[in-house]
């Protein structure tokens, strides 16, 4: 019974506690029960809140019961579905590190809105899932908490930096979960560990409780192993905030009425710039099959360009490891987290910092210190502003007269752990094709699309600025063409 | 070594060259990015939320209120809004500062503060002086931190957040202030201006209202010199007083032939000196960049508008004002706007006593003369227009004299108790019975027999004398007009 409860959709759980087939402490049980079995060799939890989710769960039982004479229509939308949150989002009473040494301990007095918004769906919170320090890194071996490891291989990493929920929804130890994206750190460990995730629009959904990385990027969305599931909890979390000035004050539309298995018509754009050196030519050609999937469905499949795709890289380097190096100013060990002892406030704060961080996210304190100093500040990050609109423009242009736009999600499937963590710029290069995507602030989904001497390749489709619904459309399009989101990795676990 | 004469002495040789940075604290119900109460006094760390904490996650949302003030300052000192401005993070450690950025508003180039360019004009010396605002900024006050000392020893320092993400106004003004005694009145000016608007308190005592000054000395026609910025003075007199004392310093150092050092002076008010930090000064590299969590604050047109049309009455208008409808002398018009409050007590007394001039020059006399002794706000008092017009209507019956009447204000001034219950606690009711009168002036010109006989001989004067004594024997309590007229009856008679 375990077994098949975590191999259900969110959507299909969703049904059968609706109809009282199972309860929601079942499910959770179900899950807890993989998780115990599961994850020591995973570590794609920090923490599993087993009795809060229980707890949380026959309260939803209860709910159910109550309303099991009325229809389905009657119960939130996530009732009695658990969770996977990312480490980097405020959960009120429980722990909140960002996988880092110099969080450890704190538990936040508030929950972040997202957190408010699962609550509010009847959504169970499992626990919260490993992920590189502060959002930092692509194979979330920055982890201050040890690396997570890749379900189809685990002796290859999951992606990152929301490596622990991508591991997550992968192995079945939760049907959704929460990730956060500011250069690709959602899609490319979805595309690694053979998921979906799906980064919104900046300003779709609220950062209010995400702990910030990069403002001007940062953006919170869906890790499922469905599309459809995506865009159930898409409409969960989505929508305008007034804790978060950056969030849009736009209607949100349905996102399930997005799920139509039509794409004849429409324009999609390849750019030419993605298909370089370096792209694993098994991942090129899965990508190309897909494209030729869509002409078969009767989309219009073009080559496109995006010239400043090269720039994106650099510019990204500059503006988030600016933003960071002032977000991050505020651990200094007085008010909360880690302090180091020491004589005198200067003393503790550089102890604190120097032991508290890891080399990561020391080393993008010291890139953000320097391009914002007095002397520097035009020369970088005034200069990455401008190239991030030109970026911006390539994109606007492309979409004059392509409705979406397809490219890999990362250059190559998930590599062995240690390969590239002693050398950032091969790290970097991982997140080639999903931060322009950022940068522009564009909605960009990663879908399973293959797979590589069995490693899942991920598919990335890109659209106009808060139109989800059409990436929605493709995605589920080629879902419904395709059978890799119904492969699962080789774990035992039962 | 300062003396009273070195401003003018320094202006011979010396051009003086001063320019202000005031920090306001506006008066809003909350603070500057979130909701939390600005209340003053609260038990320390009550008024606080996971935004004005820096916590992890949380997120700034500006305050519509304290940018409101903002534009109405600006307005009231002639600046040119900027329909569209930026915050941005100022980043520096230091522990009262819990996200160790502060957000506030900083120019560069395309990035303009809420306004700028603006003037403020004053008479001073009996000149017109005008002093051009350079911006009006808005930002968030920093926490508060608590020492905790042994034997003059600091074990520990606490931090207070309350008063963390506090709306701030920053007026910067150009370098037009040209003396110390200038710069008082010019600080005097905004400060009453700050009160007519609503937008401040304006105690300098209290920190809401906060002067930083940047001054420096140079020869007549030659380039700015070296400045130095003097920080720490928490009154109108400190900021003269610090002034001077930094005025004499650079002009000893310059006469001296030596070169004044950029650095950052701390006026102490005990000693009356300013004084350096002992620790070499780095030049902060305060890395400004654009606030990501804000997007850029943009004000309507029409808002801007509204605003200015419903600007409150400015003291010059007041003045103006008070001059035509109540017929004041400019210059007691002048005094009685200067403070916000005394005005608005001014004109609710008038109501109730319909003799302007009267209020006029008890608030004026009386009721100043009572503050500047004990250096009191007009604010502190427990006066109400109420009880004013209450004593004052008692004067006019002649149920007291003038002189029980500064009596019993004293008493009210003191106590806030009424002017008859003073009256009625006392016995001070005034003694206009003839005969009872008439016994004590008997009685004095018995006592008395040379100034009788003076007065009898011509000297005018003598009456007087007369007349006190009276008075003294009853306590002041004689209807001196009717002693007057016993007095001159019995001596002529």
């Amino acid at each position: 019974m375990a077994g098949e409860i975590t191999d259900l959709s969110a959507v299909e759980l969703r049904e059968r506690l609706a109809r009282g087939e199972i309860s929601a402490p079942e499910v959770v049980e179900a899950y807890l029960q993989r998780i115990r079995a599961l994850d020591p060799q995973l570590h794609a939890f920090l923490y599993v809140d087993a009795e809060g989710a229980l707890m949380q769960a026959r309260k939803v039982q209860e709910q159910v019961l109550a309303r099991s004479r009325g229809s389905e229509a009657d119960l939130p939308p996530l009732a009695g579905i658990p969770v996977a949150v990312k480490d980097n989002m405020c959960t009120k009473g429980v722990p909140t590190t960002c996988a880092s040494r110099i969080l450890e301990g704190w538990r936040p007095p508030y929950d972040a809105t997202v957190i408010e918004r699962l609550r509010k769906a009847g959504a169970i919170i499992l626990g919260k899932t490993n992920l590189d320090e502060f959002a930092m890194g692509s194979s979330t071996e920055n982890s201050g908490f040890g690396p997570t490891r890749n379900p189809w291989d685990l002796t290859r990493v999951p992606g990152g930096s929301s490596g622990g929920s991508a591991a997550a929804v992968a192995a079945g130890l939760a049907p959704l979960a929460l990730g956060s994206d500011t250069g690709g750190s959602i899609r490319q460990p979805a595309a690694l560990c053979g998921i979906v995730g799906f980064k919104p629009t900046y300003g779709r959904v609220s950062r209010y409780g995400l702990v910030a990385f990069a403002s001007s990027l940062d953006q919170i969305g869906p890790m499922t192993r469905t599309v459809s599931d995506c865009a159930v909890l898409l409409n969960v979390i989505a929508g305008n905030d007034p804790r978060d000035s950056t969030s849009a004050n736009l209607p949100c539309p349905d996102f399930t009425q997005a799920l139509r298995p039509e794409v004849r018509g429409l324009r999609i754009g390849i750019p030419r710039e993605c298909f370089v050196e370096g792209l694993q030519p098994e991942v090129r050609e899965a990508v190309l099959q897909a494209a030729d999937l869509f002409s078969s469905l009767g989309a219009i499949c073009t080559e496109i360009s995006l010239p400043h795709l090269d720039y994106a890289l650099p510019t990204y380097y500059l503006i988030a490891p600016a933003e960071a190096s002032s977000n991050l100013a505020r651990y200094d060990g007085v008010q909360y987290g880690y302090r180091a002892p020491a004589g005198d406030l200067y003393t503790m704060y550089a102890r604190t910092r120097r032991e508290g961080f890891g080399p990561e996210v020391k080393r993008r304190i010291m890139l953000g210190t320097y391009a914002l100093s007095a002397g520097y500040y035009e020369a970088f990050y005034l200069k990455a502003l401008k190239v991030r609109t030109l970026i911006k423009r390539d994109f606007d242009a492309a979409f004059q007269d392509h409705d979406l736009i397809l490219m890999p999600t990362s250059p190559t499937v998930a590599f062995p752990l240690g390969e590239k963590v002693t050398d950032p710029l091969q790290m970097y290069l991982n997140d080639i094709f999903t931060i322009p995507v950022s940068l522009a602030g564009l909605p960009g989904i990663s879908i399973p699309c293959g797979f590589a001497n069995g490693l899942p390749i991920g598919l990335q489709l890109v659209g106009r600025a808060f139109d989800e619904e059409t990436v929605l459309r493709a995605a589920f399009t080629f879902e419904q063409h395709t059978g890799y989101w119904k492969a699962r990795p080789p774990l035992g676990g039962g | 070594m300062v003396e009273e004469s070195v401003t003018a002495r320094v202006q011979d040789e010396y051009e003086i060259v001063i320019g202000l940075e005031i920090h306001v604290q506006l008066l809003t119900a909350s603070k500057m990015f979130c909701g939390c109460s600005t209340r003053f006094g609260a038990p320390p760390n009550t008024q606080v939320c996971p935004v004005c904490l820096g916590l992890p996650g949380s997120l700034p949302v500006i305050n519509r209120r304290a940018v409101e003030l903002g534009l109405r300052t600006a307005l009231a000192l002639n600046c040119t809004i900027h329909p569209q401005s930026q915050f941005h993070r100022k980043n520096y450690y230091y522990p009262d500062l819990p996200k160790n950025y502060q957000i506030s508003q900083y120019q560069y180039k395309d990035h303009p503060p809420l306004a700028s360019n603006g003037y403020l004009t004053f008479t001073f010396d009996g000149q017109v002086r005008t002093v051009r605002i350079r911006r009006v900024h808005l930002e968030e006050d920093t926490g508060k931190l608590v020492h905790v000392e042994r034997d003059g020893t600091v074990l520990y320092s606490l931090v207070d957040y309350n008063r963390s993400g506090v709306p701030l106004m920053e007026i910067v003004t150009e370098p037009d202030l040209r003396s110390p005694e200038e710069a008082r009145e010019f600080l005097s000016r905004l400060r009453t201006l700050l009160q007519y608007l609503e937008v401040s308190s304006g105690r300098m005592e209290e920190g809401t209202l906060r002067c930083d000054a940047n001054v420096s000395l140079r020869r007549r026609g030659e380039p700015l010199g070296i400045r130095t910025e003097v920080k720490n003075m928490n009154s109108l007199r400190a900021v003269e007083r610090a002034l001077s004392f930094e005025v004499a310093r650079q002009r000893e150092i310059l006469q001296a032939g030596g070169e004044v050092v950029q650095e950052t002076r701390h006026w102490d008010e005990r000693r009356e000196v300013t004084f350096g930090s002992r620790e070499k000064e780095e030049a902060q590299d305060y890395r400004y960049f654009p606030e990501p969590d804000l997007v850029p604050m943009v004000l309507d047109r029409s808002w801007i508008e509204e605003v200015r049309r419903t600007l409150p009455e400015l003291p010059e208008q007041r003045k103006q004002r008070y001059v035509e409808q109540y017929a004041l002398s400019p210059h007691d018009a002048a005094l009685l706007v200067e403070d916000k409050a005394m005005a608005d007590f001014f004109e609710a007394a008038v109501k109730l006593f319909p003799q302007p001039k009267a209020v006029c020059n008890w608030l004026l006399g009386d009721v100043m003369g009572y503050l500047n002794a004990r250096g009191m706000e007009f604010t502190d008092l427990p006066l109400t227009p109420e009880k004013l017009a209450g004593m004052l209507k008692l004067m006019e019956d002649g149920t007291i004299s003038i002189r029980l009447a500064k009596e019993i204000l004293e008493e009210m001034l003191a106590t806030g108790k009424d002017a008859a219950s003073i009256v009625a606690e006392k016995g001070l009711v005034q003694i206009r019975d003839e005969d009872a009168l008439r016994a004590i002036v008997e009685e004095v010109i018995a006592e008395n027999p040379n100034p009788v006989r003076d007065y009898r001989a011509g000297k005018e004067k003598a009456l007087t004398f007369l007349v006190g004594q009276v008075m003294r024997k009853t306590s002041g309590r004689a209807n001196p007009d009717l002693v007057n007229r016993l007095l001159k009856e019995r001596l002529h008679g």
